[in-house]
């Protein structure tokens, strides 16, 4: 009954709170500078005006223009289905399952980079090159602090590695899991091109990385495109918010609301982040992110010292 | 307490790398002040219990690391017409690198070495290696006279915390001696950079290599 109701959650909230953490973040930056705001909702309303318009395509385009926004939705989508949102086992879980989740986020990314050079515009090229070096070198950062989370955890499956241990991985090795935890939050950001990596909301396509790609999707492309990156945001701000809450409980009633308030607190976290820092220099880039290398290379290599 | 000072010690350990990836040589004078300021806290932190001992220590090295010598330097700074170090024999990126070889390295090495009597945690022999070492990355790649002061300083940093680890066994006097040491060293140093700079009106110590009449 209760793996039934877990189950419930965790496929609804994958479907459903998304575009709320969008709309949290821009309700954060808003109120840092005292404006009012959209509403919080208004990420569903835009997702559902793009999927009732038409769609325009462009004669160079082929099927994989098409294929782009599907294949990324859909990874991200079954990348969520790996993480146990709230603690509990996730839906999909076998051993060494973190490196299907690196490599789905990645076949979203190449699937998204391939729609931008389908369309054969020199832009889109240059947003697609940039996501991809940024990609290349934020994946050991990524791998690092998974690695040290599964040394700290014994396990190879995300659920072994976010689950119910964390907590007891925060009394055995704090230094170790706030340097991981600092290292996956710049992960966090670059994936998600967030300030200071990408402005998601500039439109000079010289600067911009991921928004560049999809200049020429439009309607429910376009939708899907959002929906899809709203997703990936999620996926990624639940394995933060699962390290830095690391509630475990038996019982829905706690740690699913426990989960949606850390979603929340991570949400209003990327937006202060974004609102006391500028974007970086596209040549500055590279440091922060083997900065994010060495934070979890370091968290990592302080286990094995204290492990021998 | 062993947390904390493990804390502490990764604290140290990242302001390293901050030091090894920072171009500009005032944040560089402040990040060595604040691992100044964390190392004075150090003997008190690992020797639980504050005797007259750690206390004169401890003062005297927040006082020496984190507000004379820094102020020392910023002063020089004032002098002088660099704020950056533009050109160092390797980049940013690859010293970061070689830091974090190092750091792995003396992690590494401090596992293999036969313990010493084991106060505070075990990180304290891997983070003073690894901080002699970043130090020494320091001292040899920066051209500029100051980023090599501050290459010492880090270099000497990485003493004081094996030092803490002798601090029971280590006649007081030779602690304030390598303090007094370090200080006359600074000063010198001090005294040089302002020379190279009035002489030569560039303070690169590549010039200093070709010999002139």
């Amino acid at each position: 009954m209760i793996a039934m109701i877990d189950l419930i959650a965790h496929v609804l909230l994958l479907l459903l709170m998304p575009p709320l953490l969008l709309g949290v973040i821009v309700k954060t930056k808003a109120a840092f500078a005292g404006r009012v705001g959209a509403p919080l909702l208004q990420p569903y309303y835009d997702l559902i005006k793009l999927f009732q318009k038409g769609t325009v395509l462009s004669r160079t385009t082929t099927w994989v223009f098409l294929a782009g926004p599907t294949v990324t939705l859909f990874a991200v989508m079954v990348a969520g289905l790996l993480v146990p949102l709230s603690g509990r086992p996730a839906p999909l879980r076998f051993a060494g399952d973190f490196i299907l989740f690196a490599y789905l986020l990645a076949l979203g990314r190449f699937f998204t980079a391939l729609a931008a050079l389908d369309t054969g515009s020199s832009f889109e090229g240059m947003g697609a090159s940039r996501e991809v070096t940024f990609a290349c070198l934020a994946e050991p950062a990524l791998f690092l602090g998974l690695l040290a989370l599964a040394r700290l955890s014994g396990g190879l499956s995300l659920t072994a590695l976010l689950g119910g241990q964390v907590g007891g991985a925060w009394i055995a090795a704090a230094p170790t899991m706030v340097l991981v935890v600092g290292g996956l939050f710049i992960i966090l950001l670059v994936e998600n091109s967030r300030i200071p990596f990408d402005d998601p909301n500039t439109h000079l396509e010289l600067t911009m990385i991921h928004e560049v790609m999809v200049l020429d999707h439009g309607g429910p492309a376009l939708g899907a495109v959002l929906y899809g990156a709203a997703v990936k945001l999620f996926v990624l701000s639940a394995v933060v918010a699962r390290l830095m809450v690391p509630v475990a409980s038996e019982r829905p009633v706690i740690h699913w609301p426990v989960f949606v308030v850390s979603m929340l607190l991570v949400a209003v976290l990327i937006g202060v982040v974004e609102s006391v820092m500028a974007r970086l220099r596209l040549l500055h880039v590279p440091n922060l992110l083997l900065g994010a290398c060495l934070l979890t290379g370091l968290g990592f290599i302080l286990l094995l010292g204290s492990s021998s | 307490m062993s947390s904390a000072v493990d804390a502490m010690l990764v604290m140290v350990l990242l302001l390293n790398f901050f030091v090894l990836g920072s171009s500009r040589i005032r944040s560089i004078i402040y990040t060595v002040a604040g691992q100044g300021v964390l190392l004075g806290l150090l003997p008190v932190m690992v020797h639980e219990g504050i005797g007259l001992r750690q206390a004169v220590v401890s003062v005297g090295a927040i006082g020496l690391k984190a507000v004379i010598i820094p102020r020392m330097l910023m002063r020089a700074m004032t002098d002088l017409p660099i704020r950056r170090e533009i050109q160092p024999l390797i980049g940013f990126r690859t010293s970061l690198l070689l830091g974090a070889v190092a750091t792995a390295a003396s992690m590494g090495l401090a596992a293999r070495l036969p313990t010493l009597g084991s106060a505070g945690s075990q990180l304290l022999v891997p983070a003073s290696l690894a901080t002699i070492l970043t130090g020494f990355i320091i001292l040899t790649t920066r051209i500029k006279a100051i980023t090599q002061v501050l290459g010492y300083l880090i270099l000497e940093n990485g003493v004081f915390i094996f030092g803490v680890l002798l601090l029971e066994a280590m006649p007081f006097l030779v602690e304030v001696g390598v303090l007094l040491d370090l200080f006359v060293a600074i000063f010198v140093m001090g005294i040089i950079i302002n020379h190279i700079s009035r002489e030569f009106s560039s303070v690169s110590t590549e010039r200093l290599s070709t010999l002139k009449e």
